[in-house]
């Protein structure tokens, strides 16, 4: 099977059926999509196949042979945070980290598509999507901001750990 | 991270190679969108030996041809949500965002009812706009009303399309959900009038859909129940079940008016 993972061609070995999440975090060693509960409900494990979010714990391997795949990694890096992610950095949209990833690309594809800063329609689209450390109204804020093309600056509003690491070294 | 094996899986390109691989459907399992079938087979509840899968088979098409609506096994439920009430409402409940472009209309029509939930939450809509399914397997092919299918089960048969006739009809669908938590459907009434004929049923009060003839007839939700004893499990007693449906009913036939 042939898969393209943010843009580089991947040939994979798994069997036809493991779920591209397995593919993706145990074949290719890409762990930002979690596996949480494993069954669709969660949305911990969202990437984008050819553009559109899905649950690649749902996805056979076999079902996405030539597909472009794309997780968090492939719409930013740290030192270059797409909007989404800078957004979420301002407004501290995640504490512990484990749903940001499908959080990141249902938000970036919303965004993709044109969704506004209408925290309703953000919540419709986002819905599929567990946060049970937020609270979710700053992961709403960020998103919203980050429809709006809001601009931040990150060394005043970033945490000094992530600051740091975004620019690659100690003081 | 439990692993699949490797099978034999076959990915068919045309309805007919499917039919052909599917066979009499012994030790076949299906694999539509993979939304119910995919963790099955993660946490081991199915291990099967021979795959069919339909992402390629061409069974994902909406005609519209000589008044009637034919939606082949593989439509995906974003598509149902452009179609006629009540299944398009129906179809905007399933899931979320991200499933309902994958869950296809097969797979709602051949859910087996998991120990938490019922499932098959297009069911009701599809019965009360009088829809047939047309499958094949041991026998042959065979197109029948979608209450006779649920009621044979869906082993030994793949699904290849579910039609409805395009008529002019007004339609009701009230449901009992919790919003942003997209279980399977805790309870549903889908009702439809068709020159004054009224078809009402129920998804969620047993482990597949089911018509409610008594209200059919009397027009009273408080016959929904009949003599039945709803579904008990972790989404909802059946002291809850049995509660809300009149309530439903009444919502349902409503809207027909």
């Amino acid at each position: 099977m042939q898969l393209t993972v943010n843009g580089v061609e991947r040939e994979v070995e798994s069997p036809l059926l493991t779920p591209l999440l397995a593919v993706l975090r145990e074949e290719l060693g890409i762990t930002s999509p979690k596996a949480g509960c494993q069954q669709g409900g969660c949305g911990a494990c969202t990437i984008l196949v050819d553009g559109e979010p899905r649950r690649s714990c749902l996805l056979p391997l076999a079902g996405v042979n030539g597909a472009e795949i794309t997780t968090v990694e492939g719409i930013g890096t740290a030192e270059n945070l797409a909007p989404v992610q800078q957004a979420f950095v301002h407004h501290y949209g995640m504490q512990c980290g484990f749903c940001t990833p499908g959080f990141l690309l249902a938000a970036h594809a919303y965004i993709q598509k044109g969704g506004t800063d209408d925290r309703r329609a953000i919540a419709d689209a986002l819905s599929g999507h567990f946060c049970r450390c937020t609270g979710y109204v700053k992961i709403l804020d960020a998103i919203a901001a980050a429809a709006r093309g809001d601009s931040f600056d990150l060394t005043t509003t970033a945490p000094g750990e992530f600051t740091t690491m975004r620019t690659g070294g100690a003081e | 991270m439990p692993s699949a094996e490797a099978l034999d899986v076959v990915i068919p390109t045309s309805p007919m190679e499917a039919a052909t691989a599917f066979g009499d459907g012994t030790d076949v399992t299906v694999v539509g969108g993979g939304t119910i079938v995919m963790p099955d087979i993660t946490y081991g509840r199915v291990r099967p030996g021979k795959v069919l899968m339909l992402a390629r088979s061409g069974l994902d098409r909406v005609a519209h041809e000589q008044g009637t609506v034919t939606i082949g096994a593989a439509v995906p439920v974003t598509a149902l949500e452009q179609l006629d009430e009540p299944l398009a409402s129906a179809a905007r409940h399933v899931g979320d965002p991200e499933i309902r472009p994958q869950a296809t209309v097969g797979g709602n029509l051949c859910a087996r009812p998991s120990d938490e939930a019922p499932r098959g939450d297009l069911q009701a809509p599809l019965i009360v706009l009088g829809a047939r399914v047309r499958s094949t397997g041991k026998g042959g092919e065979r197109t029948e009303p979608v209450e006779e299918f649920l009621a044979g089960g869906s082993d030994g048969r793949l699904v290849l399309d579910v039609s409805y006739d395009a008529a002019q009809r007004t339609a009701g669908y009230a449901a009992v959900r919790r919003p942003h938590a997209h279980h399977y459907t805790i309870l549903a009434v889908a009702a439809t009038e068709t020159g004054g004929e009224l078809r009402v049923a129920a998804s969620g009060l047993a482990p597949h859909a089911v018509r409610l003839t008594a209200v059919e007839q009397s027009r009273d939700p408080l016959d929904a129940l009949g003599g039945a004893e709803p579904r008990h499990d972790a989404l909802a007693s059946s002291w809850y079940r049995r509660t809300v449906l009149p309530k439903l009913v009444e919502r349902a036939l409503a809207q027909l008016a």
